[in-house]
């Protein structure tokens, strides 16, 4: 009995590696090739591209949305912005191929419920279930960097807006390409600005939220404050769902510092700005991620007054075709005010630079088709690494080192704070950098 | 090291202490009564905060009129979940008291999420600020604080004077024999278990006052509930509030010596030793 | 009463079918479920070890997935170990640290027992939260560079699935062995009445604490296996308490203390969700339905599917164990 067992249990083990080893083998030499024959029976549509006469193929886009949970304001807009461009492209009549095939947009998207638990599993289930030919990154370099990972494990290029940590891009990811500016350059102008606001300011405090991006924005804002001959008071990190700021606002206080940096998206950066007003901590700036360039932001009311937040994107930017001619390089997609004024109309609310994120992200992935001349993953990634294209977003070109592929490295932050206009409304102005300023700077916070 | 600053921070956790008491001594009141870890305290909490939210936002009310209208919710809602998911397993293996209020998590999250989405909400609601000394206090906490402070009162006069509060302390130190001198104890432990949650969901409302929150946010707090039960002995209701307290002069001493972030590491390897070492707590709880 | 060879059968074959499908299909998706349920079998049946045959509530099972996930993690990722040795001392951890605190934690009972586990697993968390080495809050990430020695990310997704595969056979070849060895008898001793058997000469701390060891080991490595394929891990996805509570659920719904209960009960608990999930009209509300059955299990069939089905058809027990 007892040796009849064992034997059972050997057996079952040594069947269990054995068929393991059989199959382990052939696995590496898969390259995509089989799913090319897998799509070719799953979706009939989408024939060979080599098919001589004219025809409509319809991509599907895959990405998820935050829907519910802490990211959702921004979340939402960026899905906004990329739906938009969905729209504009098919009732454009899609993209047009040299061969004559109409290449249109499908979405396929989840609710990721801002968190990571759930990213991987609704990626790969966009991947093999849902057949994305191209995936757009979610919300939060958290959750982008948990896609990340399953579009380059299925070689899936990857758009990733909303998604500014430079880590992901060095993981040696080869299919993943970022539209924001990095983390690493967030902030930096923002010490500059205050360099010149104030040149007598010194103590600066850093409180931001433990989460990839803000932590990378503070790590490389810190070094450059500190070159920058400033003294670093404080430097603590706040966990994501932190609703109680008081110990950092009493450490704040205690330091003596002059300016606070940090926050990290938008729910614990407007908790953080009501409460700092709350408790009237004595500093001359705030300077927040995220938060404040969103319209809602102004529900804080009187809190919200004078706080300065760094965009990836404002209403008053100004990038042009002539601006694309002088730097030598293509313009492409709408203008600013065209993409505005469609949003609005769609919408009927004023778009964040999430929602520009989004539709650039959009525009980006429809550039690249176009210049690859074809719908085949490779040869777009191939057109994606060559891109340096000015769009109403601004400038976008990518990092092709080994080390830090896909990593942005044309684009540029504006600073924008909340001011009060005439009849003292609040109103979002652009203050940095001194060439794009809509008004002057308000410094010291009147408190 | 400043004093201003260790001041400022003590009062700050001090104030939150009380308010995490209440929570807490809902959950060990039912532990004391009937030897269930209530699993479904967070999402309690958790009702209580959008218990108030609605009553201002739909019903117009005053936020501490909403307070108290949320805590006569949370006596209903509590009586409910003992006849539903508690009462059968009364005397059961404590897995099944465990997982059958768990389920009642489950439930509450589930169509809670589905309702009301994982967006945070907040309650616009402002007394201004208090300055004393170096520290700024805004009223909101003062208030919270004190409310507590008399919901634990008022819990200790009902406990000694009234009928049913004798009732629940018979039931407590031995089922059997109150129930031979006739004591309703079916009646005792769904009371008693409405009391708990009700404490759970007034604390809510009160933490709303003072915080954003979302319906996953009792998560946090059932777990301080349990450390806190745990300090004041398991089962002891004034322990808890004590407790509270000393939970709340960690949070506001913690960050005056270590990152922030070291409060929870604190709490709980704090936790851990006591029952280790003192499991009845350090006033005493219920017999092992 | 005889006991049948199929009570070792019908386990392994249920594992068997669910691990070689994929194999035969090869098919990414057929392998992500599969995953799924071998990762669900082999937490639950590891938890089974002490909470089914010894009795004690444990809500701490994650916290030795999660340790055994950065242990192997940090092995892999920052010191350059190989695959394999860093998952065995991934696991070798999580059975180090039940062993040390399991002296200790296991002389408390009934809630109190259930209350430290929750202890543990939140002050690990926590401490995890704020240890540099393991990448603090953000935690750590693995340069997909790594991946190129195991032949590309694509080949690791396989890789990792053929190691889970292995480990879920053997934690329930050591659930039978348990099942059936003196050990076990011992721990099913105790879980009867720890009082009696310590009175009869069992040995119930050593007993409890080597299960307690045993049952921590092959979390430990399927957490190790886990990270290594999800190539990121933070604190927050590594100790997360729902999934301790959710394989308590797994075991209970097959029946707690069988060997074939957990298999069973995970693959019912994770076709519910999935049927949950992907139901247009119960997806939205699908944890508040689990939460419903869950309740109705517990009031009505305690013993979970294999013990109702043990005590309803007596003729089951020769080959239901």
């Amino acid at each position: 009995m007892k040796r009849l067992l064992w034997l059972s249990v050997i057996l079952a083990l040594g069947m269990g590696l054995l068929v393991g080893c059989k199959q382990a083998t052939p696995a590496p030499t898969e390259a995509p090739q089989p799913q090319v024959e897998e799509k070719a029976t799953e979706a009939p549509q989408e024939q060979p591209t080599e098919a001589p006469q004219a025809k409509e193929i319809v991509l599907t886009i895959g990405f998820t949305e935050s829907k519910t949970g802490r990211l959702n304001v921004s979340s939402g807009r960026q899905a906004k912005g990329l739906r938009l461009w969905i729209k504009h492209i098919n009732e454009a009549g899609g993209i047009k191929l040299s061969d004559g095939t109409v290449v249109k947009f499908q979405e396929a998207s989840y609710d990721d419920e801002s968190s990571k638990d759930r990213v991987q599993e609704l990626y790969t289930k966009l991947i093999t279930e849902d057949n994305a030919d191209f995936l757009i990154s979610p919300y939060s370099s958290g959750l982008t960097a948990a896609a990340a990972v399953i579009a380059e494990q299925y070689e899936k290029v990857m758009i990733t807006t909303g998604a500014a940590s430079d880590s992901i891009y060095k993981q040696g990811y080869m299919h993943v390409f970022q539209i924001y500016t990095p983390a690493s350059r967030y902030l930096t102008g923002a010490i500059d600005m205050l360099k010149e606001a104030d040149p007598n300011l010194k103590k600066v405090a850093f409180v931001y939220e433990q989460a990839k991006f803000s932590t990378a924005v503070v790590e490389a804002a810190k070094a450059y404050a500190e070159e920058q001959g400033y003294e670093v008071v404080l430097f603590e990190g706040y966990p994501s769902d932190t609703t109680d700021f008081g110990p950092f606002i009493n450490k704040i206080v205690e330091s003596g510092a002059e300016a606070v940096l940090g926050g990290g998206h938008f729910q614990d950066g407007s908790t953080f700005a009501r409460q700092l007003y709350e408790k009237q901590a004595p500093v001359k700036a705030v300077v927040l991620l995220v938060a404040p360039p969103e319209p809602d932001f102004a529900e804080l009311g009187e809190a919200a007054f004078g706080i300065i937040g760094p965009s990836q994107w404002e209403p008053q930017v100004q990038y042009t075709p002539d601006a694309a001619k002088e730097l030598g390089i293509d313009w492409y997609g709408p203008s600013n005010e065209e993409f505005i004024k469609a949003y609005e109309a769609e919408y009927n609310e004023e778009p964040s630079y999430h929602s520009a994120g989004g539709y650039a992200a959009g525009i980006i992935l429809e550039y690249a088709i176009k210049k690859a001349d074809s719908v085949d993953p490779q040869k777009v990634k191939e057109a994606l690494e060559a891109t340096d294209v000015l769009t109403f977003f601004g400038r976008i070109k990518f990092d092709t080192t080994e080390e830090a592929h896909g990593l942005q490295i044309g684009h540029e932050m504006v600073y924008i704070q909340w001011q009060k206009d005439d009849q003292g409304n609040l109103v979002k102005q652009v203050v940095w950098p001194k060439e794009g300023a809509t008004a002057e700077l308000i410094y010291p916070l009147p408190r | 090291m400043d004093m201003g600053f260790l001041f400022a921070s003590l009062i700050d956790g001090l104030l939150l202490g009380f308010v995490f008491g209440v929570a807490a001594i809902g959950l060990t009141l039912i532990f004391g009564v009937m030897e269930v870890i209530n699993l479904a305290h967070g999402p309690v909490i958790a009702l209580g905060m959008f218990g108030l939210y609605f009553a201002v936002t739909l019903l117009g009310l005053h936020p501490y009129a909403g307070t108290l209208l949320t805590a006569v919710g949370g006596l209903f809602l509590g009586i409910l979940i003992y006849a539903i998911a508690v009462h059968r397993v009364i005397g059961a293996p404590h897995l099944s008291s465990l997982l059958a209020t768990y389920s009642i998590n489950m439930m509450i999250i589930g169509i809670g999420t589905a309702l009301l989405t994982t967006s945070p909400r907040n309650i616009e609601f402002s007394l201004g600020s208090m300055t004393l000394g170096t520290a700024t206090i805004p009223v909101t906490r003062i208030v919270a604080a004190l409310a507590s402070l008399l919901a634990a009162v008022a819990l200790y006069l009902f406990m000694q004077y009234t009928r049913w509060g004798k009732f629940i302390r018979a039931v407590t130190d031995n089922r059997d024999a109150a129930e031979l001198v006739g004591i309703p104890s079916t009646k005792v432990l769904a009371l008693s278990f409405g009391l708990g949650t009700m404490l759970a969901a007034f604390s809510g409302a009160l933490i709303a006052t003072l915080f954003p929150f979302t319906i996953l946010e009792g998560g946090k707090y059932e777990l301080k509930s349990f450390v806190i039960s745990v300090l004041g002995g398991l089962g002891n209701p004034m322990g808890a509030l004590i407790g509270g307290i000393i939970i709340g002069l960690i949070e506001g001493l913690v960050p005056v010596f270590l990152p922030t972030t070291w409060v929870l590491v604190v709490e709980f390897v704090l936790f851990v030793l006591i029952l280790l070492i003192r499991p009845t707590g350090l006033f005493g709880g219920r017999a092992q | 009463m005889k006991r049948s060879l199929w009570t070792l059968f019908l386990p392994v074959l249920v594992v068997l079918a669910v691990g070689l499908y994929p194999l035969l299909t090869q098919q990414d998706v057929h392998r992500e479920t599969s995953f799924t349920l071998l990762r669900a079998v082999a937490l639950a049946a590891s938890l089974n070890i002490i909470l089914g045959f010894t009795g004690y509530v444990s809500f701490g099972h994650v916290v030795f997935y999660g340790l055994g996930g950065y242990v192997a993690f940090y092995l892999v990722a920052e010191k350059g170990w190989p695959f394999w040795s860093a998952v065995l001392m991934g696991g070798l951890a999580a059975a180090l640290l039940a062993f040390l605190i399991g002296a200790g934690i296991l002389r408390l009972r009934g809630a109190y027992f259930a209350l430290v586990t929750i202890g543990v697993n939140e002050a690990m968390k926590a401490f995890i939260y704020n240890f540099q080495p393991f990448g603090g809050p953000v935690g750590l990430t693995m340069n997909f560079a790594v991946y190129k020695a195991y032949g590309g990310p694509r080949a690791v997704l396989w890789m990792t699935y053929h190691w889970l595969f292995v480990v879920t056979l053997i934690v329930v070849a050591v659930s039978y062995w348990i099942r059936v060895s003196k050990f076990g008898l011992g721990l099913l001793s105790i879980r009867e009445d720890e009082d009696a058997a310590e009175v009869m000469g069992v040995r119930t701390s050593w007993f409890k604490t080597w299960a307690f060891t045993l049952s921590a080991f092959f979390p430990g490595l399927v957490g190790a296996i886990f990270f290594f394929r999800n190539a990121s891990i933070e604190p927050h996805d590594a100790f997360p308490l729902h999934v301790s509570i959710e394989s308590i659920v797994m075991v209970m719904l097959g029946g707690q203390g069988t060997v074939i209960g957990p298999i069973l009960g995970s693959i019912g608990y994770q076709w519910m969700r999935v049927f949950l999930l992907t139901n247009r009209l119960l997806k939205n509300i699908q944890l508040a339905v689990a939460g419903g059955l869950l309740l109705l299990i517990v009031l009505f069939i305690p013993a979970g599917l294999v013990g109702w089905l043990r005590r309803r058809f007596p003729a089951t027990r020769r080959f239901l164990l």
